[in-house]
Parts: structure tokens; C-alpha cells; sequence
């Protein structure tokens, strides 16, 4: 079968819900099924990459270990919003892994383009 | 006897409850910031300025363990915040006539 491309599209703050911790394992799983990968962090879905969270002080998991080893899962393409970043007084080097900044209008190009979309 | 004292878990960013409550602050009335709601206190963020203007005259207080969970403990916080831990929670309680959640 010809693997498709998946969007995976981030909205929501890491630990006030589950949804973070969904969408990072329903991309694992669509990763490790071979299809291409693409995380979006956008709104407060940029939040999930700020780095120094300790997570464990609330029980609850800690998603930046999952992140770091994004690579290993071939998920290579991560996109955050700049705009979304900037709003919140954060910038690329308050994120703990590597990613492409895009504009929201490149954002709304690769949402165009892609196969599948799960958002979040 | 202090006022109310005004409880919001939300992100100003995806919600409005923080902006309503701004708009409900009484005399003697406080905010503590718990939860996502922490997310308000980052002091160059876009809703920072809204927040120090709408908190004025008042008290203004953020959990610690929900700022360090989500990263933001070393992080520059709004002016005048005051960092709290879970008996001081207890505490503010009960010093304010009642608790108000806005989620």
C-alpha cells in the first residue's frame, strides 16, 4: 500500500488535557506504519515543546522524552507557527528540539497538501 | 474578611475566562492562576499587558508546581506576581470570603 502523508495538527497545551499525549501516540503509531509523518504546533499547541517542564511534579507523563526521539520514528517534519510562538513572549530557543518556524500561510499551504489531517 | 478570591485554570489564549474574570474583580478580590492558567503570568506575552492593567489594586498569585510542570519557573513572570505553594493555597482560601472558579 502507498503510504500517505499525515498532519498531525497540535492546538492544545501539554498538560491541562489529554490531547497532547493522544496526538503524540496516534503519530507514533501512523509513523511506525510507515507513512510520512508531519507534526504542527500552532495556538497553544506550542506550548507541548517549551523545554524544562517537569511534568512529573503533576503525576502526570512527561511528553519531551517522546519528542526528543521523534527521529528515531523517521517524524522529521515539525512545524511550529511563528506567530503562535511570538503571542506567548516565547521563541525558537525556548523549544527543546529542533524545528521549522513557518508562517500561518505556509501552515494553511502544507494543511492543503497533505492526505490526512487529525487535529487537535 | 478579603473579598473573593478569583480562580482561573485556563490559557488566555484559547479561552476567555481569565478576561471575564479581569472583568469581575471587586474590591478586596484576588486571582490566583493555577493550571494552564499559569500561561497568563509569561511577562512578554501578548496577554501580559491586559493582565497587569486588569489586575491592578489586586493581588496576584501563581501556583509553583503548575509553572514548573510546564516549564515556566525560570521563565521572566508579569511584575508582581507572587509565587505560591499548595498550604499557601489553603491559606488564601481561607482568608477570602469565597473561591471563585473560571475554567
Amino acid at each position: 500500500m502507498t503510504p500517505k502523508s499525515f498532519l498531525f495538527v497540535n492546538r492544545k497545551a501539554p498538560q491541562g488535557s489529554a490531547h497532547a499525549a493522544e496526538m503524540l501516540d496516534a503519530a507514533l503509531i501512523a509513523a511506525s506504519f510507515d507513512q510520512h509523518v508531519h507534526l504542527a504546533f500552532l495556538d497553544d499547541g506550542v506550548f507541548q515543546l517549551v523545554g524544562g517542564q517537569r511534568p512529573e511534579l503533576l503525576g502526570q507523563r512527561d511528553l519531551g522524552t517522546a519528542f526528543s526521539e521523534l527521529g528515531e520514528y523517521d517524524i522529521d517534519h515539525i512545524w511550529v507557527e511563528r506567530d503562535s510562538l511570538s503571542e506567548r513572549g516565547l521563541s525558537e530557543a525556548d523549544l527543546t528540539i529542533p524545528v521549522t518556524l513557518v508562517d500561518r500561510a505556509a501552515l494553511a499551504a502544507l494543511m492543503a497538501r497533505i492526505d490526512v489531517v487529525i487535529s487537535a | 474578611m478579603n473579598g473573593p478570591l478569583h480562580i482561573v485554570n485556563a490559557t488566555p489564549y484559547a479561552s476567555g475566562a481569565l478576561e471575564s474574570c479581569l472583568a469581575h474583580l471587586s474590591e478586596g478580590a484576588a486571582l490566583l492562576l493555577i493550571e494552564d492558567g499559569v500561561y497568563a503570568a509569561l511577562a512578554d506575552g501578548n496577554f501580559a499587558e491586559r493582565l497587569a492593567e486588569g489586575i491592578r489594586g489586586h493581588a496576584l498569585y501563581a501556583l509553583a508546581p503548575d509553572l514548573a510542570a510546564r516549564g515556566l519557573a525560570t521563565r521572566r513572570l508579569i511584575d508582581g506576581l507572587r509565587v505560591i505553594d499548595y498550604p499557601d493555597f489553603v491559606q488564601l482560601a481561607a482568608e477570602h470570603s469565597t473561591a471563585q472558579s473560571w475554567f
